[in-house]
């Protein structure tokens, strides 16, 4: 299992296009993805869960994930959020 | 066979038959050994949901554009959510539902969860979740919906009620007319008809019953016939009537732009009706030299929440701008009656028309009036702006309307804003209390402008939508002619101006009374706007005062129609209906 922090740094966090973005970017791993924010445990691959998630701008969160590509798709997403969601 | 003609043109085409269904949700509960079959049901329609939303999404690119197609983009990806498919699996396997029933829990759950999220972008996201569940449970139950937004080739549009929305995503440049069963001349559908100039005839028994899909149609909205599957003479002797119609049409082309005035000098203004900016361009082109009624409700109809300051200073700056220097006359909201905001949470009332409508619900919502009278004020510096209140009763009313209008004036003077001073006033005549005592609120006001629809359900106490009172609603009633007559006489003396903007103004025989009673300025729905100059100009003014004095002595309206038709035949005018 990979785990990692990360902060949300963009103007409108994990919400619409950005959460759309980070939910496809998640599908394209194998492994299960999860957010851990504010003590809850939220499929990364599901953009109903993520939106509900609000997850907004100075928010900390967890990237977890478990199975054969952890380490690619936590990276993968960890830079993704530190510098290519757009708004 | 027969319906009532409410906007006219004559054309021949396929029928579309437009069938809404309703979901029907079963509450039974499946077998344990169904449980794999249910879920299997419910992946098959996940697939074949995103298969329609596939296509849609590539014609919507095609044909619109990518921005719009992203909906569909949106929608597809919810189908794809593990959680969301997840969840409904489970209902089903735990609690026994059937899938459509599991669908809708879950999709309830979701939309409870994204509505109560103070944020217009998650809001949204409940009605695509609405959407999308829609679609699954249609496509689990096999309903078949008939699609109107996008139609390959021209049809002719059957239904049994066409809403305001339904008109709004109709794909209606593919549309060549309408034919419903519910309406008539001043029904919404039909007021729509006539703005976006499509020939419609309502009121028309049982067309979803007698029409099929792919029926041979010829439509003539003018006198209300709708013949399916015609014999070849008829299609002949159509192809004439069309010929003569639109050769009339070309005739009124050429005298749309000129001045109304009458033969020997009276000079009134002939203005358009609309509901949206999007409507203008029709008044402009058939020829109309002002806006006298801007309806505001489809800024608050068209949205899911009260629209803002800034969007309705945008819609009336924009119609402001492109008719400038001609006048503009804005209405207020007019909500309550027969049109409801959902948003706004209003009491179910016993007598609606008699009930919190209009300047009523206005006053009892001081803060959504004033950001109204805040976005025309800062819209006033754009054009030659009139505002004007409905359904005003005494004039107490019109005091306290002005009085928060002046309130308005003095926020935005505070705040620095810019505003025409100087802005008109006016109110709508349609409640007979007002005309009585048109001398009386004539010192409050710059101008009248008499509402017919409305003034004549309250003066002859005929709801107009109800059928077997309808024969009562009639504009040539004497009873309406004369308060409408005293309303004008009232006006003058003290030195005002009357307009009208109901459908009576745009009536082709009623609008010569009208003018020999001297209205100033008739507004009407954009495509009638030709004929009323034409009559205008070829009438004497003289003549038409004569015509009016000896109307407004007659006992019933049959005797006042037959005669005018008389009458205008012996001065050799031509009337085109």
């Amino acid at each position: 299992m990979k785990r990692e922090e990360v902060l949300i740094n963009n103007e409108s966090g994990l919400h619409a296009r950005p959460a759309s973005q980070f939910v496809k970017t998640a599908g394209m791993f194998k492994s299960d993805i999860f957010i851990e924010y504010n003590g809850k445990k939220i499929n990364a691959k599901s953009i109903l869960g993520v939106l509900s998630g609000g997850i907004v701008k100075g928010s900390k969160i967890f990237i977890q994930a478990e199975g054969e590509d952890e380490e690619e798709a936590v990276n993968e997403l960890v830079n993704l959020i530190k510098d290519k969601l757009v708004d | 066979m027969k319906g009532i003609g409410v906007s006219p043109g004559i054309v021949f085409g396929k029928a579309f038959v437009y069938i809404k269904n309703e979901i029907i949700i079963s509450e039974e509960l499946i077998s344990e050994e169904l449980i794999e079959e249910e879920i299997k049901k419910f992946n098959n329609a996940i697939v074949k949901s995103k298969n329609q939303l596939n296509k849609l999404k590539e014609k919507t690119k095609s044909e619109v554009g990518q921005k719009e197609s992203e909906i569909f983009q949106a929608h597809i990806m919810m189908l794809d959510d593990v959680e969301y498919t997840g969840k409904i699996k489970y209902e089903i396997e735990k609690n026994l539902y059937r899938s459509e029933k599991a669908v809708k829990v879950v999709s309830e759950e979701f939309i409870k969860l994204f509505e109560c999220i103070d944020d217009e972008y998650m809001r949204a996201r409940a009605d695509d979740i609405k959407d999308i569940s829609d679609r699954i449970i249609k496509n689990i139950l096999g309903i078949i919906d008939s699609d109107i937004s996008n139609f390959d080739t021209e049809v002719i549009v059957i239904a049994n009620d066409l809403t305001p929305s339904d008109t709004a995503q109709m794909d209606k440049k593919n549309v060549l007319a309408f034919v419903a069963e519910i309406g008539g001349k001043t029904s919404h559908t039909a007021i729509m008809a006539r703005s976006l100039e499509i020939p419609a005839v309502l009121g028309f028994n049982d067309a979803t019953k007698v029409i099929s899909d792919g029926d041979y149609l010829i439509v003539d909205g003018l006198k209300g016939e709708v013949f399916v599957n015609p014999d070849n003479e008829t299609i002949e002797s159509y192809k004439i009537a069309r010929s003569d119609y639109y050769k009339k049409i070309k005739e009124l082309n050429n005298i749309k732009s000129l001045e109304a005035i009458t033969s020997d000098g009276h000079k009134v203004e002939i203005a358009g009706n609309i509901g949206t900016p999007d409507d203008l361009q029709s008044v402009i082109n058939n020829g109309g030299e002002g806006i006298g009624l801007y309806r505001t409700e489809f800024l608050y109809m068209n949205s899911d929440s009260m629209p803002d300051e800034d969007i309705q200073f945008k819609a009336y700056k924009d119609v402001l701008e492109k008719m400038n220097p001609n006048p503009v006359i804005i209405r207020t909201l007019d909500i309550g009656g027969d049109k409801n905001l959902e948003y706004l949470d209003m009491d179910k009332e016993l007598n609606p028309f008699l009930g919190l409508r209009a300047i009523r619900l206005c006053f009892e919502k001081v803060e959504m009036f004033k950001t109204q009278l805040r976005a025309i004020l800062r819209a006033s510096v754009y054009g030659n702006t009139h505002i004007m209140f409905p359904m005003i009763a005494n004039v107490g009313e019109v005091i306290k309307a002005k009085k928060l209008l002046n309130e308005c004036k003095e926020e935005l003077k505070i705040e620095g804003i810019k505003f025409n001073n100087n802005i008109k006033i006016g109110i709508m005549i349609e409640i007979p209390s007002a005309a009585m005592t048109a001398d009386i609120i004539a010192d409050e006001v710059d101008f009248f402008s008499i509402g017919t629809n409305d003034l004549c359900q309250y003066t002859l106490a005929a709801d107009r939508m109800n059928e077997k009172v309808s024969y009562l609603y009639d504009h040539f009633d004497i009873g309406v002619l004369r308060l409408i007559k005293k309303v004008i006489d009232a006006s003058h003396k003290k030195g005002i101006f009357t307009g009208m903007c109901g459908e009576m103004a745009g009536d082709i025989y009623a609008s010569v009374i009208l003018l020999g009673m001297g209205l100033d300025e008739f507004s009407m729905s954009a495509s009638s706007i030709p004929k009323v100059k034409k009559l205008i100009r070829e009438i004497k003014f003289k003549d038409a005062q004569e015509l009016s004095n000896k109307v407004l002595m007659m006992k019933n309206s049959q005797e006042i129609k037959s005669y005018i038709k008389q009458r205008l035949k012996e001065l050799k005018i031509d009337v085109i209906e």
